[in-house]
């Protein structure tokens, strides 16, 4: 009875410390955040009821990859229109799984008029609450959902992998080419085929050593496998692992360190990883599979401002919407040579010459054909 | 004595508490932020209303079942670092369960629920089997068996449960802890009948530790093992019970997961956490069965009141990040606090 007592006493003590917290004067720190976007409300009066918003999954906002580059789309569509973070635009970020349902509704009630779900890991859950609220409209990226209020914006990642993997298969004196996937899942599948596709299309005989991290934060893991990749005489490592991939080029570039005359190159992914490649006077990245989410991100924002949005349709970004591309920011890497011939391919993509395999199965068929 | 002990344990959580929200304000004044806004949000997150109540309960219930997996372990003087893996293994069996059997509810729930708590009860049994025969030291093992779990659940997901996709299909309503009462009342919150069984669960553990003979034997070897030994207690027996019930708890609180939040299982790119939150539930709660059920709740009103900081009172998520930890530290190093003063006791004497 007493250990009851004294249970309730401090569940009391606890909600009292929090009420009083609660009952504070909060009016001067509300202006603060609306302090810095006064000056723009007069000019964008149409715009004012329009609001977005997005939900990060676990890798956070400033995950160098494709979540900041969604944030980057949806800041970019916020400030040609006039609206300031936390007024117009917002992002909520979730720590682990169990937050993307709070967090979806959070920004519901917030009354965003569309708000996005990153990444292939809100697929469920942005299905329940899209059914829930049918008055707000959704977006998933990377998946699909099947909802009249919802919009899924998926990318041929399999067509840009195919890409690079021709750059690789050019660039690459071992004739061994490693590819580090972050989970193995349908979604990095199309990744893993495309690159394969593209290699083999230059020289059918290449090796492709093909690891999966099974995370995509974490970069001790990514290091460890390529460092077993590049001992074991690979020199080209492509990578699809989120922040797994840091552990990656932190690898190729203590490599490249003790050895600079080792030719030994990585492949980035979703943004131009170039800065993460820079040692010294040398660049290990040899180019990046481009995945533009902001684009892809903000032409949804601006359709759905319009009054357009494509509620219940699957739109697929590919190398034709500017949606999907490869970076030649290292040019003593890629060289014209290496850049003409990617050109090449991509217009045999572009004209339907080839169809890039996006699931093993398919890429077995296309080796097959080979 | 007693009495004193009685105020100690219950002053000592709630300064740390307090101190913990202190320093908490102190930094995000610092950093330019309102604190009392901030805690007002916070306040909003867990009990603005009804929704954001029930999300609270639905973490609140397996956060209940880990503490009580890691308390009831460490009665007997065994460190379960293992609740994780116990999460995990009985998570899956719960859906896998939920998923190919057929049976009207009153079967299928709770043959659903069994089968999670079996499946931690095994998973807790390896390391405690282990400790008891050969002494191999259960942290080493159970931090090893986490690994095991997540990847060969991750594995079994992939090739046996679905065809290569990341999540299973929903289970079968009949095995279903959610209701669409509780749905309604909560504003489609993900709250579910689990909450009872966690509150069961405590009140079972109460009951083994406090009323039972296996539960005085438990204590005894966790207070002495080579005295229970003399005094004819088979000590391995009591070390494999106590990591299987532990064990069963954990996969108790896995079962809460996948039959009430989610309805399913997706491949999982790291740890759930409910486990390692366990022990700092443990902790707080000083291995009390009630004093767990206290600790998860105040857990579980910060975890998810916390995620109304950054878009309602600006603060952001790495700050929230921060003062959580600070909360969370306080409270922790009471059971520091406690064990010191109580030290000191004792040799004043």
């Amino acid at each position: 009875m007493k250990k009851l007592s004294f249970l309730l006493v401090l569940i009391l003590g606890l909600g009292l410390v929090l009420a009083a917290c609660g009952g504070g004067d909060d009016k001067d720190s509300k202006d603060n955040g609306k302090e810095d976007n006064a000056g723009d409300n007069a000019t964008s009066e149409e715009a004012s009821d329009f609001s977005v918003a997005m939900v990060t999954d676990i890798g956070g906002v400033d995950d160098k990859s494709f979540n900041q580059s969604a944030w980057e789309g949806i800041k970019a569509f916020g400030e040609a229109n006039g609206l300031s973070k936390g007024n117009g635009f917002d992002y909520a970020q979730s720590n682990d799984k169990s937050e993307y349902v709070p967090n979806l509704t959070r920004l519901v009630r917030d009354e965003y008029s569309l708000i996005f779900g990153i990444g292939f890991e809100l697929k469920e859950d942005l299905q329940t609450i899209a059914d829930q609220y049918s008055d707000t409209n959704f977006a998933i990226v990377d998946d699909v959902v099947e909802a009249p209020n919802a919009a899924s914006i998926t990318f041929k990642e399999h067509e840009g992998s195919f890409l690079v993997g021709v750059a690789a298969a050019l660039k690459t004196k071992t004739n061994k080419l490693g590819f580090v996937g972050g989970m193995d899942s349908p979604l990095i599948n199309k990744f893993e085929a495309g690159f394969i596709a593209g290699a083999k299309s230059i020289n059918p005989d290449i090796e492709i050593d093909v690891k999966y991290a099974e995370h995509f934060g974490d970069a001790t893991k990514g290091k460890t496998i390529a460092a077993t990749m590049y001992d074991s005489g690979i020199d080209i490592i492509y990578h699809a692992a989120g922040g797994t991939g840091n552990g990656v080029f932190n690898q190729a570039k203590d490599i490249k360190q003790n050895d600079p005359e080792r030719e030994i190159w990585v492949i980035g992914v979703d943004r131009d990883q170039h800065e993460e490649g820079q040692i010294g006077d040398h660049n290990v990245t040899l180019t990046s599979m481009i995945k533009r989410v902001d684009v892809a991100v903000q032409d949804v924002s601006t359709m759905a401002l319009n009054g357009e949005f494509p509620a219940g349709e699957q739109l697929e970004f590919g190398i034709e919407d500017n949606g999907i591309g490869f970076a030649t920011t290292n040019k003593e890497a890629m060289t014209e040579e290496i850049i003409n011939t990617v050109n090449e391919w991509q217009e045999k993509i572009l004209n339907g010459e080839i169809e890039v395999p996006s699931t093993r199965d398919e890429l077995k068929e296309f080796e097959a054909a080979l | 004595m007693t009495s004193n002990n009685r105020i100690f344990s219950l002053v000592v959580p709630v300064i740390s508490v307090i101190l913990g929200l202190i320093v908490g304000a102190i930094i995000m004044a610092v950093s330019g932020h309102n604190p009392m806004e901030a805690y007002a949000a916070l306040w909003r997150g867990a009990f603005g209303d009804s929704f954001t109540i029930g999300e609270t309960v639905r973490r609140i219930t397996p956060l209940i079942l880990t503490g009580l997996a890691i308390a009831f372990a460490f009665r007997t003087g065994l460190f379960n670092i293992g609740a994780e893996g116990q999460v995990i293994v009985g998570w899956l069996a719960a859906v896998w369960v939920g998923l190919v059997i057929d049976a009207p509810m009153i079967i299928h729930l709770p043959l659903a629920v069994l089968a999670g708590a079996i499946a931690g009860g095994l998973w807790g049994f390896i390391p405690g089997i282990l400790k008891a025969k050969l002494g191999v030291h259960e942290v080493i093992v159970t931090i090893m068996m986490n690994y095991i779990a997540m990847f060969v659940t991750n594995e079994i997901i992939r090739s046996v449960l679905t065809d290569h996709k990341t999540t299973t299909d929903k289970i079968a309503g009949s095995a279903s802890l959610g209701s669409e009462w509780l749905q309604s009342i909560t504003f489609y919150s993900r709250m579910h009948y689990g909450i009872l069984i966690a509150l069961f669960a405590a009140i079972i553990m109460w009951f083994i530790i406090q009323r039972t003979t296996l539960g005085y034997e438990l204590k005894a070897v966790g207070f002495n093992r080579h005295a229970s030994k003399y005094a004819g207690m088979s000590v391995s027996k009591s070390i494999i019970l106590s990591m299987v019930i532990a064990g069963g708890f954990a996969g108790l609180a896995g079962a809460m997961e996948g039959l009430g939040t989610y309805g399913s299982i997706s491949v999982m790119s790291g740890f759930t956490n409910l486990g390692f939150d366990g022990i700092a539930v443990a902790l707080l709660g000083a291995n009390n069965p009630f004093g767990v059920v206290i600790a998860a709740i105040l857990f579980g009103v910060l975890k998810e009141g916390a995620g109304e900081m950054p878009t309602g009172a600006g603060v952001p998520t790495e700050l929230v990040d921060i003062i959580i930890a600070i909360i969370i530290f306080f409270v922790a190093s009471s059971y520091i606090i406690r064990w010191a003063l109580l030290r000191m006791k004792k040799e004043g004497k």
